[in-house]
């Protein structure tokens, strides 16, 4: 009933039920508090981590299945693409109340990671399993656009 | 709360946390997090601070902490109220953050809703205008008066710029923060003079959002972050029909579930209480409970649907009478009439219910994204069997609310509080979680609504006569807002269609209130969004009927609502009305509305596909808000009420089946997503008029808008929510 | 009249009459042939040579009973392992009924058939059977007073199971609490819905036999046939049906649509049937409803798994799989290729590809089954490889869309939402044949109509 992995860096061990989602385990025994629980299904995004460098939705994905696997939350994002993303955001003002957007940035940030330069529709590809009711759509689309200049740059 | 906060980095490391060197980095990230931009939504008071007034604290440390009476629920209040303060302030933006108020009717009341506290109808920057700016202008004057007293200079000759004030003759300056000291003893003026206008510094430019940053790196608080030591987690099983109640239940399984705590029961259900959320889930899901349905829902949607289009028929109260709509029907030239169906919505915010209660014999402290205290406060005070002052509610960032928080029931604040007295109101603290299923299952909806209309033109095709009968839910009935109940009429189930701005000589509504056990409530636009749909919808069909263009025949009709006409001008000459009409397949839709005192036109553009699927490619948005504060918010929340609205329109519905709500999550309650996302041009209409609402009226145009355009481009009209459910003619 | 006239006429009506009776006679023939082809075909266990002898004669392990695992176990024990390996509660227990109690609808093309209420309630359910009339329902298809039972019970397999496995069941079932549920009267239209021809059909479709082992097979085999074939029924779905509605053992688990879901070849054949599987594969989709790389059973197969398979022993999986390995091999058509190259990890697609279902598949699935078809998230959402999404029909692929799936024989249930209620039969005919397109060999191409009409098979 223990799991050790990597969480945004650093050798991590988590005693929790082995069925736990990866979303309770980050909140709850690790305390980390930026992902977020929307769905529980895998419906909205909300709760989108990276797994090996992937985003994936923590709210489906069992603590035990992550054993030995490398895990980054908003808390951990480091790359060049995730700080471009992080400014764009603020540059291009896009939270509203800000509950999606933790799993938007995630999206964004693993989108850019893989695909420096993403069209609209490979933005659409990565970004429409994120739900934002405020549906500040299309200022994430223009803040990628964005991210994705200032990061080349 | 940081402290809070601090504690439960601890608590998790002590409890969960095997020793590994990922430990201490956990623990830094969370330690850090709190010195982060979140604190400003939070505020945390300087050592030596000067309050001149209960809207705004200034700290030795030049930091200006507005105080906002207004819950930030992502409509961008915090950073409007902290404008105008800080305009008149004269503070340097970068000095200023927003701490929430606490619960207090007396000084925070909602000037709007007269001795109440909290947000809603789009009225945070309204009602707080001149209050405002009358506070910051006064603790300017105590500054201002404390650097003359200091340097012994007339305070008419010292000038304030970002935060600095300014004597040029004598060549001296100080910050704010040098001088709280001595401002602290000097007496509040009575009046102050206001700016003029022309010379405002922030209002109408675009300030950077206070709550951005910490929403742009996970700092940001919402309720569901809250941890306070020794605390549990709450999740309450709840009757699969409205009006249900428990029989018994059979908490065998559920108790034998690791981690959980007790399992209570409360009047509106059995909650399972655990050390975390996933035990209190696997717990909730072992538990079997017994419901006695003798008084519940038992009827499906479209039963009820059946019996409002029969009710239509009746005689009902009336909500406006002009003229003689019935006799002038009978003379009119050409008679056209038009049925309308809108299904039950879920708000469905981001962010699902939650609320951490902590309550002792003597006091009740409850932490959440809370929209309306003062009735929260007494709704919880009167469950806990404590008075209403003794009960203090901390508001934090709201993750999205629609009008889902503000709720005269309270109710997940009253299912909090009662299982935190359920558990022995020992001074534990509880978080009660909702699910996404509890959410779209619980109730609270947008009513179901059915309109007839019927409306007469004479031999020019000039709008006669308009006889419109609405059938739906009371939101107000039943709560201690009836009062705002007029001779039978709930005014949010009309609004939009009483107050028709079209000039029409013979104009009738009426209201046939129902009445079901299905729980209902304001849904962002309130009575607007049906009441738009429907009378914007028809009037383009009377139009159509008339042989004219649907803009000119609007416009023809708004003599005497200039402002109204206003934005539809600007509307359809942005859009290119009047240019080449679209391919095949495509078509422009255009319609207007007034809520909440502004104005907002909007034309889409849609395109339809052989398979019928429809796209909407871009809506171009006219507002008249009167003094644009932050045109930069306005356009946001033009943006975000045209993507609320099209996600109702095209996708939104609250079905039941034998009183069993059809659905549950995000799989089968369908929103929009990215992709289905129309571009958004948002023109602001300049004005100098006092500033009105934004956060809601730019939903109302848009569903009528799409219709029209999928007229346009198929010659197929829409009578039913949502259209992707094919609700055709 | 003359006599030539008579003659005449006579020859006039020889020439008329004669060739007459031979088209009656031949087409008389032609069809006793056909029936008797039909009705006189191999049973489930013929395609294996080797002589038959009675359990009695029979000198290795007796094949019948509860696994060597279980022998010091509970008669109920043992009655209720039975009870699961012949997976009766299934179809005996309604959408979220009480198990056993009956009241579960079978959509047939002829009609809607409930399933009865199996507990010991003296009026509703089977109280009142007398061990007799439990094995004559069994083994015979015949219920109490005489009722015909229809075949939709699959007596014509349960016919094989030994007496003592029989009652064994009964005396689990009665061991439970009787449930007060009259199941809802069927609605079977002419001339279905006249029970007495069911006795004919079982005349000529139930071999009503006892289970015998082949000599020349060992014990392993042996124990698996009689878990395949009388307890498990795997043929009643897996094997196609001839004009009769019985199984045509010819050609045996070549497949069949069952239920508005598509019930895969699982002949020996390496292209169409599991031939290629491994053992592991084999063990792992038997005992857990899902095989890496092969798929994760859903629908019906999945509720076989969850309520019946993952519950057998070890040993008894192994001898199915054993049996199953020798089934001849039979060729089908249905799943022309199977592709086991994951797609681009990136959303790029062909140009072909189905834009409305490339849009659902983004918001609505992307996020567990990924782009590459290799789900990032559980091993049991990955879509490369399955049959699922290489059968050019999707049929599997749009039900479990429309459906959903909750399984929980795995080690932490796992469940796919069902999004029939909110996406139109046009959406998801469209996106079942974007999933079709982008992870199968060959993709499909649904119509909004054929989604209908799997919507209402059930
Ligand atoms: S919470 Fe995981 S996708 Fe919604
Ligand atoms: S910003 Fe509110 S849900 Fe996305």
């Amino acid at each position: 009933m223990s799991t050790t992995f990597t969480l945004n860096g650093q050798a991590t061990t988590l005693e929790g039920d082995d069925a736990m989602p990866l979303l309770w385990a980050i909140r709850e025994l690790a305390g980390l508090h930026g992902t977020k629980f929307g769905c529980g299904m895998a419906l909205c995004g909300a709760c989108t981590v990276h797994l090996d460098g992937q985003a994936v939705r923590s709210c489906v994905t069992p603590l035990a299945s992550v054993a030995g696997r490398a895990v980054t939350t908003i808390e951990g994002l480091s790359s060049k693409q995730a700080k471009a993303v992080q400014a764009a955001w603020i540059d291009v003002q896009v939270p509203q109340c800000g509950y999606c957007q933790s799993g938007q940035i995630m999206s964004a940030t693993a989108l850019l990671e893989k695909n420096p330069a993403p069209t609209d529709a490979d933005i659409d590809g990565a970004m429409s399993g994120n739900i934002c009711r405020c549906a500040t759509y299309n200022r994430i689309r223009a803040a990628i656009h964005t991210a994705a200049t200032a990061a080349k740059a | 709360m940081s402290i809070a906060i601090f504690d439960k980095s601890k608590t998790s490391r002590r409890d969960f946390l095997k020793a590994s060197t990922g430990l201490s980095a956990i623990a830094l990230t969370i330690g850090f997090s709190w010195t982060g931009p979140s604190r400003r939504a939070l505020g945390a008071p300087a050592e030596a601070s000067f309050m001149p007034n209960a809207f705004v604290r200034i700290g030795s440390d030049n930091s200006v902490t507005v105080i906002s009476k207004h819950v930030e629920l992502g409509q961008g209040a915090y950073t409007g109220i902290a404008t105008v303060l800080a305009e008149e302030l004269d503070a340097d933006w970068a000095q200023v953050r927003v701490e929430s108020a606490p619960a207090d009717a007396k000084r925070y009341n909602n000037l709007a809703f007269g001795t109440m506290q909290g947000t809603g109808g789009s009225s945070a920057m309204s009602n707080s205008w001149v209050q405002l700016r009358e506070a910051g202008a006064k603790a300017r004057a105590m500054l201002c008066a404390a650097a003359a007293h200091e340097w012994h200079v007339p305070a008419s000759e010292i000038s304030v710029e970002k935060g600095v004030l300014t004597h040029a003759a004598s060549n001296r300056r100080a910050s704010f923060g040098a001088l709280v000291k001595t401002a602290a003893t000097l007496p509040m003026p009575e009046k102050v003079e206001l700016k003029d206008p022309k010379s405002f510094k922030l209002i109408g430019t675009r300030p950077p959002r206070v709550d951005v940053p910490s929403k742009c790196d996970g700092t940001a608080l919402f309720t569901i972050d809250v941890v306070q030591p020794g605390m549990l987690v709450a999740l309450l099983m709840r009757p699969p029909r409205f009006g249900g109640q428990v029989k018994s239940f059979d908490d065998s399984a559920a108790a034998k579930v690791p981690g959980v705590v007790k399992v209570v029961q409360v009047s509106r259900g059995v909650a399972v209480i655990a050390k975390t959320f996933w035990s209190a889930k696997v717990g909730r899901d072992a538990l079997k409970v017994e419901w006695d349905e003798s008084k519940a829902e038992m009827r499906g949607s479209a039963q009820m649907m059946a019996q409002y289009r029969e009710l239509a028929g009746k005689p009902a109260a009336s909500a406006r009478n002009d003229g003689n709509a019935a006799e002038a029907l009978t003379k009119a030239a050409r008679r056209v009439a038009a049925e309308y169906e809108f299904p039950y919505l879920a708000h469905a915010p981001m962010e699902p219910m939650d609320a951490v209660v902590k309550l002792t014999a003597e006091s009740c402290d409850i932490w959440t994204g809370d929209q309306f205290q003062t009735i929260d406060q007494m709704n919880a005070a009167q469950v806990a069997g404590l008075k209403p002052p003794q009960v203090n509610i901390h508001t934090l960032l709201a993750g999205g609310s629609f009008g889902r928080r503000a709720n005269a029931y309270s109710d997940f604040i009253v299912e909090a509080v009662s299982i935190a007295k359920a558990h022995g109101a020992d001074g534990t603290p509880i978080k009660l979680q909702w699910t996404r299923e509890d959410d779209i299952r619980g109730g609270l909806y947008r009513p179901m609504y059915f309109h007839k209309i019927e409306a007469g033109l004479d031999a020019n095709g000039k709008l006669t006569a308009w006889r419109q009968v609405i059938v739906g839910q009371s939101i107000l009935a039943g709560t201690p807002l009836a009062a705002m109940m007029k001779n039978g009429i709930d005014p949010t189930s009309v609004e939009g269609a009483a107050t028709l701005s079209y000039d029409i000589p013979n104009i009738s509504v009426d209201l046939a209130t129902t009445e079901s056990k299905v729980p209902v409530l304001w849904w962002r636009v309130v009575g607007s969004s049906h009441t738009t749909f429907a009378v914007e919808s028809f009037i383009d069909e009377m139009a159509h009927a008339a042989g004219k263009d649907p803009y000119a025949f609007r416009r023809d009709m708004l003599a005497h609502s200039p402002r109204m006409k206003a934005v539809l001008d600007l509307a359809a000459e942005k859009a290119g009305w009047n240019s080449a009409p679209l391919q095949k397949g495509r078509g422009r839709g255009i319609a207007v509305t007034e809520a909440f005192n502004s104005y907002v036109a909007q034309v889409a553009e849609v395109t339809v596909d052989e398979k019928g699927e429809i796209r909407v490619d871009r809506v171009v948005c006219a507002v008249d808000c009167g003094t644009a504060i932050n045109p930069d918010i306005i356009k946001a929340q033009m943006e975000g009420g045209i993507g609320f609205g099209a996600s109702a329109a095209l996708y939104g519905a609250i079905s039941l089946k034998d009183g069993h709500v059809e659905q549950s999550n995000f799989n089968d309650y369908r929103v929009l997503r990215m992709n289905e996302m129309p571009k958004v041009e948002v023109y602001i209409v300049p004005s100098s008029e006092p500033p009105t609402g934004v956060g809601e009226p730019g939903v109302a145009p848009v569903g009528p808008a799409i219709a029209n355009a999928v007229f346009a481009a198929t010659g197929k009209r829409h009578y039913q929510f949502p259209f992707a459910k094919g609700g055709a003619a | 009249m003359s006599l030539q006239s008579r003659i005449f006429a006579s020859s006039q009506r020889g020439r008329a009459t004669h060739p007459l009776l031979w088209t009656l006679a031949a087409i008389l023939v032609v069809v006793l042939g056909v029936f008797a082809y039909i009705a006189f075909g191999p049973g489930p266990m013929d395609f294996a040579s080797g002589k038959h002898v009675t359990l009695a004669d029979y000198k290795g392990v007796n094949p019948t009973g509860v696994p060597k695992e279980l022998q010091s176990a509970s008669p109920i024990e043992k009655g209720e392992y039975l009870t699961r390996a012949a997976d009766c509660m299934v179809c005996h227990t309604a959408k979220e009924g009480t198990p056993f109690a009956g009241g579960r609808a079978f959509v047939l093309p002829f009609g809607t058939l409930y399933s009865t209420n199996i507990t010991a309630d003296p009026e509703t359910g089977i109280g009142h059977y007398s061990d007799q009339d439990f094995l004559d329902a069994l083994h015979k298809g015949i219920g109490k007073n005489h009722t015909k039972l229809y075949p939709a019970m699959p007596y014509a397999s349960y016919t094989y199971m030994s007496d003592g496995d029989a009652l064994a069941i009964k005396a689990y079932l009665f061991s439970l609490k009787p449930v007060q549920a009259a199941a809802p009267a069927n609605t079977l239209s002419f001339p279905f819905n006249q029970r007495a021809l069911m006795s004919l059909w079982a005349a000529f479709f139930n071999p009503d036999r006892r289970f015998e082992p082949n000599a020349e097979r060992g014990d392993e085999w042996n124990r698996g046939a009689y878990l395949v074939e009388a307890m498990e029924h795997c043929g009643e779905c897996h094997t196609p049906r001839n004009l009769m509605f019985a199984l045509n053992n010819r050609k045996k688990f070549a497949g069949e649509i069952q239920a508005g879901w598509r019930a895969y070849n699982i002949s020996s054949d390496k292209g169409s049937g599991v031939g290629a599987w491994s053992d592991a594969d084999l063990l792992h989709y038997l005992s857990i409803g899902h095989a890496d790389g092969r798929g994760t059973a859903a629908g019906p197969m999945g509720e076989a798994v969850d309520g019946s398979l993952s519950h057998l022993q070890a040993s008894d999986v192994a001898a199915m799989v054993t049996y199953l390995r020798s089934v001849a091999p039979v060729a089908t058509s249905e799943i022309p290729a199977v592709n086991a190259t994951p797609a681009s990890a990136t959303f790029a697609d062909a140009k072909s590809a189905d834009v409305r279902g490339k849009q659902v598949y983004e918001g609505a699935c992307a996020g567990c089954h990924g782009w590459s078809g290799i789900s990032p998230v559980l091993p049991f959402a990955s879509l490369t490889g399955t049959r699922g999404v290489n059968d050019p029909k999707a049929t599997n692929v749009a039900q479990i869309i429309i459906r959903g799936a909750q399984r929980h024989s795995m080690d932490e249930s796992v469940s796919m939402p069902d999004f029939g209620t909110t996406y139109t039969d046009a959406e998801i005919a469209s996106v079942a044949n974007y999933v079709t397109g982008r992870f199968g060999a060959q993709g499909s191409s649904l119509t909004a109509d054929n989604v209908a009409k799997l919507r209402a098979a059930d």
